[in-house]
């Protein structure tokens, strides 16, 4: 990374994780319609370890501080804490009944909050998507709702000044390089690290960490925008995907198969 | 309406307001924050205050769903070229248009775009608005967002349609969060309910074992994302009558703030979702060299090579050949799936394929369930048969 000398100020990184259920094969209730969560291990979303992975390489390049910060339930500290683990320095969970139910709106209105009352900020770090609500929505509207720019889809940090940060953003057949100044909101991919294991003593620093609860009360905001009642999208109703039916199946001896396989190809003009 | 303003006995001048202003309409004067006629009244500021000395007065203008009609699709372009999943919106935002008996518009930002905006109008689009500045060349969240928010604002669109590229899924949660509405990403069904009128948007959910439909009920406009080959694409039409509104478009308006210094192109050694024809290989394959059967065949019907996520994770081939949920959606004339067993996760990404070959083992592998022709048998004994009948009738 370049930069370096230019740097003269210690930065103050934000990275936003989601505790999420470590496996998507979520199933309904066949009786009573509902998702069957029980029984899954909670985990930090995959996507964030390399947004938590890069803002504490930066802060160990650079000098400086990172906080992870997150909204979910009251569990949702074990994966605060497993951030500490993996050399976050604090780390705050915003939770509160009257936030459950939020979509990407309300979430990012929520984490604006929080943000807000952290105070300033060089930097702020998301996933690229979560493997439950899977949108990428939450990173560029967090960004629009605290009024600093973003750059979704970061591969690589080129380098880092003292007002701006140099970027490279993949699109689907290369990519860009930007410049934003800070501070600034960032997405990144899986492609701009390796995330480390948390040593064995960061995880006892982590199990003794202090873990700061914010409340609705504590943020402050528009009650409104919130939760449940800050979202403007609703499910109405979860099913299980179709199956198309099946066609013509072909036994039989190697050789014939390819042959009427072959004969098939011919028919519908594929040869 | 709506008013602001600042209580200046509260008011300490530290500037918050300032940073927190999307529109750079706050200046510090005299030790006490100022509000320009740039407002928007969005609200920012009155949160960010520490001391509670920025207020928001009067009534909220309950939103008139009404007055919302017609919808919208986001006209991308790169180098000056109309991205293919915007004819795929339009394919669709014609059909919910028509449902409603609304318009279809789309709206092009770029430079040099005329032709281009001319000729979407004859895949069935009312109104294309182009906003056309040099400017505008290049994609950048800030100015495309302040452009677009500004035409929703004007033109109140009831539905908004945006391709999830990488460009459409870091711009699209913008918009949304300045106009306070739903945005739902990845949708895979569009459709209007015939009682309430609202869009249903259909999209996996968990993994991709459930689906489920999501609404936006008192927000306008309803937004979604729609990935690549997910719709058909719109068909040319004889209809006339569409119109080009060339927009006026001030760079000192809107706001820029991250630099575009260069774009590298790499390429792409597949291009997987403009195929017509994918061999794809999966788990049965039992190693990498199964791949190179795979591109033979693949090579001999003009076609690409896909695979399921189990073969790219055991490193087999790259991601970039993934199909499904976490890889591409693919939408070819003919797939043909090799030692895959056909989880939902990878038929996800390639059920919409017109025909669907399959050859495995397993007479029970789900993928029978989707195929076409369907063959049960060792792919190390059909596919080498398959090829060698091929090459005999081209000779
Ligand atoms: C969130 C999430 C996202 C996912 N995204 C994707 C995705 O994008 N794409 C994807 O593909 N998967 C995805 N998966 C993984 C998916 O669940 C399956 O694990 C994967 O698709 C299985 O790949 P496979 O069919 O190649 O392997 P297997 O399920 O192991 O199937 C191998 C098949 O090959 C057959 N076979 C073996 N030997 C032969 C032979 N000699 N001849 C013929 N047949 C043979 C077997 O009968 C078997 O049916 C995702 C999973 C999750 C949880
Ligand atoms: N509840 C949350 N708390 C903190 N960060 C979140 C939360 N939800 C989403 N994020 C961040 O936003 C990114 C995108 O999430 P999503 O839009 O849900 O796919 C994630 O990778 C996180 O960095």
């Amino acid at each position: 990374m370049k930069g370096l000398s230019d740097l003269k100020k210690s930065l103050n990184i934000i990275v936003c994780i989601k505790q999420v259920p470590a496996t998507t094969e979520v199933q309904i209730d066949p009786k009573t319609g509902t998702l069957i969560r029980e029984g899954i291990e909670a985990i930090v979303n995959p996507f964030d370890t390399y947004a938590i992975e890069e803002g504490v390489r930066l802060k160990e390049k650079y000098g400086g501080k990172v906080t992870a910060i997150s909204m979910g339930p009251p569990q949702a500290e074990e994966a605060l804490r497993e951030a500490i683990a993996l050399g976050c320095d604090d780390a705050v969970l915003l939770t509160d009944k009257a936030f459950a139910g939020a979509d990407t709106l309300a979430t990012a209105y929520t984490l604006s909050l929080g943000i807000r009352k952290l105070g300033s900020y060089d930097l702020i770090i998301c996933g690229m998507k979560t493997t439950d609500g899977d949108t990428g929505q939450v990173g560029p509207g967090l960004a629009e709702e605290l009024g600093i720019p973003h750059v979704a889809y970061v591969r690589k940090i080129v380098s880092l000044e003292e007002k701006c940060i140099v970027l490279e953003k993949s699109l689907e057949n290369g990519y860009e390089e930007v410049e934003a100044p800070l501070p600034c909101l960032i997405t990144v991919t899986k492609e701009i690290n390796e995330p480390r294991l948390p040593s064995f003593k960061r995880k006892l620093l982590a199990r003794r960490a202090k873990i700061t609860l914010w409340g609705a009360k504590d943020l402050g905001g528009d009650p409104k925008r919130v939760g449940l009642e800050g979202s403007p999208t609703t499910v109405i109703k979860v099913f299980h995907p179709e199956p198309r039916s099946g066609g013509q199946v072909i036994t039989g001896d190697p050789e014939t198969q390819a042959e009427i396989l072959f004969q098939k190809l011919k028919e519908l003009k594929f040869l | 309406m709506k008013e602001i303003k600042v209580i200046k006995e509260k008011c300490t001048g530290c500037g918050a307001c300032v940073q927190a202003c999307p529109f750079g309409a706050i200046e510090v004067v005299e030790g006490k924050a100022r509000i320009s006629e740039d407002c928007r009244l969005c609200g920012a500021c009155v949160s960010s205050c520490p001391y509670e000395a920025i207020v928001i007065t009067g009534k909220e203008e309950a939103v008139d769903l009404s007055e919302y009609k017609g919808v919208l699709v986001f006209g991308e372009q790169r180098e000056g070229r109309i991205e293919p999943v915007v004819y795929e919106l339009i394919g669709k935002g014609r059909e919910l248009a028509d449902k409603l008996g609304e318009e279809l518009s789309c709206v092009v930002l770029g430079y040099n775009m005329k032709a281009q905006a001319e000729e979407l109008l004859s895949y069935g689009v009312d109104k294309v608005y182009l906003y056309d500045h040099p400017s505008l060349a290049v994609f950048r969240d800030d100015p495309y967002t302040d452009i677009i928010v500004d035409l929703v604002e004007k033109v109140k669109p009831n539905i908004f349609l945006i391709g999830a590229t990488f460009i459409g899924r870091s711009l699209a949660p913008r918009i949304a969060s300045r106009l306070k509405t739903g945005l739902t990403a990845d949708c895979t069904g569009l459709e209007i309910d015939p009682e309430s009128r609202l869009l249903l948007q259909t999209r996996p959910a968990f993994g991709g074992n459930i689906m489920a439909t999501i609404v936006c009920r008192n927000r306008r406009p309803q937004m979604a994302t729609v990935r690549y080959k997910v719709m058909k694409r719109a068909e040319k039409t004889s209809r006339r009558g569409g119109e080009v509104v060339v927009m006026d478009f001030n760079p000192k308006k809107v706001r820029d703030r991250v630099k575009v210094r260069k774009f590298v192109k790499e390429e792409v050694e597949v291009s997987l979702t403009e195929a017509e024809v994918i061999v794809s290989g999966g788990k049965g394959l039992g190693g990498p060299e199964g791949f190179k059967l795979i591109k033979e065949l693949a090579d001999l019907l003009g076609g690409a090579v896909g695979a399921s996520r189990a073969a790219v994770d055991e490193g087999w081939i790259g991601y970039s050949h993934q199909v499904g949920l976490s890889g591409k959606t693919v939408r070819p004339k003919l797939y043909i799936a090799c030692g895959i067993s056909g989880s939902v996760q990878h038929l996800a990404g390639m059920g919409g394929s017109d025909v669907i070959v399959a050859i495995n083992k397993d007479p029970s592998a789900p993928i029978f369930k989707v195929a076409d022709i369907g063959i049960v048998g060792d792919l190390y004994e059909v596919l080498p048969r398959l090829i060698s009948r091929i090459k005999k009738y081209r000779g």
